[in-house]
């Protein structure tokens, strides 16, 4: 099983609801972490975050002033701040679709649905110190690779948002199939 | 506290980059077994969550005087932005937190309730009954979790105003198929 020193990891909690933040701060704690900051709404996170630079950013999505997504969208400019490519464990009540694509495009890092657990939490935070994406930027979207899997088996064109095509030169399975063995 | 910057590897593409950052934090990796008697990390957490749900009464009780509140608002003051805003995050905290507090049977209306608030074309047009229904229906499940039998009247309680929600929602959406797709469609998040 992989681990992690979590005494070595600086996170920042931003959620609106007090209890909810003591939550996230008591797992974070029984994991082994020390250094975990609170904010209580999207700009006193994007202050935190600019202040205390965490290396991983756990943070609601509903919030006052400006919410998770908005916050996740500030952080994500490239040459804007500190570290745009923090971790961003986006935790939040809301699962539909509309709103996990949503968070994939204003640049999270992983979507974690309430109600909350300590394996949950875990795994996330495993994910991104142990599996990190590269980066994409593209007229419209800066952030993790939103593929999360590359299908080598693909063919045809790139549907990069935002942008023209490009294409993948590689023959159709048909074509390989019919194709005469050299 | 670190201003340095992370380092990154671009490659372009077309009209695309894509940019391999520096693995800052590579070295919190360890792969140094448990030591005898050391316990695993996230039982380690779940014992101090338990240690924490002492609380968790009192919280489930605050949430739900929180929704109280805001029902009394929109009643007394209508449906505006702040009040209906309010509303919907009360009962999405208690969505989110009812689980985690002990109370899972009082996030079905919760949730049934948040759902009427985000997916009504025009709030106004809400029923201050249905909305009643919710706020009552989440306040009485957390009561009767001292009687037992919280689970029977939650389920009863929940498929009501469920059915009733959805029938309002869809004849309300009936010209916009793209939301009654998401009334309709199920969650894609993973476990």
């Amino acid at each position: 099983m992989v681990r992690i020193d979590f005494n070595r990891l600086r996170f920042l909690v931003i959620d609106d609801n007090a209890h909810m933040r003591r939550i996230v701060r008591t797992l974070l704690h029984g994991f082994g972490a020390r250094e975990v900051y609170e904010a209580e709404d999207g700009a006193a996170g994007l202050e935190a975050f600019t202040h205390y630079v965490p290396d991983i950013v756990v943070t609601d999505w509903a919030m006052p002033i400006f919410d998770g997504l908005e916050l996740s969208q500030m952080i994500r400019q490239p040459g804007a701040n500190a570290n745009p490519y923090v971790a961003i464990i986006m935790l939040t009540g809301h699962s539909e679709k509309k709103r996990v694509t949503a968070a994939r495009d204003a640049g999270i890092t992983e979507f974690l649905a309430k109600p909350i657990s300590a394996k949950g939490l875990y795994q996330r935070i495993v994910n991104v110190v142990v599996n990190p994406r590269p980066f994409v930027k593209t007229k419209t979207y800066f952030g993790p690779d939103r593929r999360r899997n590359a299908n080598s088996n693909y063919a045809g064109p790139e549907r990069r948002k935002g942008g023209k095509a490009d294409v993948i030169k590689q023959a159709p399975l048909l074509e390989k199939v019919r194709a005469p063995e050299k | 506290m670190n201003p340095r910057k992370p380092s990154a590897a671009v490659s372009t593409f077309g009209d695309y980059e894509v940019i391999t950052p520096e693995n800052k934090l590579r070295d919190r990796i360890s792969n140094r077994p448990l030591a005898p008697g050391e316990e695993d990390p996230i039982a380690r957490a779940e014992r101090a969550l338990i240690e924490l749900s002492t609380e968790f009464g009192g919280w489930m009780h605050s949430e739900c005087e929180r929704l109280d509140q805001a029902r009394r608002a929109l009643a007394d003051g209508g449906f505006t932005k702040a009040n209906k805003e309010a509303l919907f995050h009360a009962a999405h905290d208690i969505k989110g937190e009812a689980d985690t507090f002990g109370y899972p049977e009082v996030a079905g209306p919760a949730d049934s309730l948040c759902r009427l608030i985000e997916y009504a074309p025009d709030p106004t047009r809400i029923p201050p009954a249905l909305v009643d229904q919710h706020v009552d229906a989440v306040r009485a499940i957390y009561r009767e979790y001292a009687n037992s039998n919280a689970e029977q009247l939650a389920g009863r309680l929940t498929r009501a105003l469920r059915t009733v929600t959805d029938e309002f929602l869809v004849h309300e959406n009936r010209d916009r198929p793209d939301v009654l797709e998401q009334i309709r469609g199920p969650s894609i998040i993973p476990e």
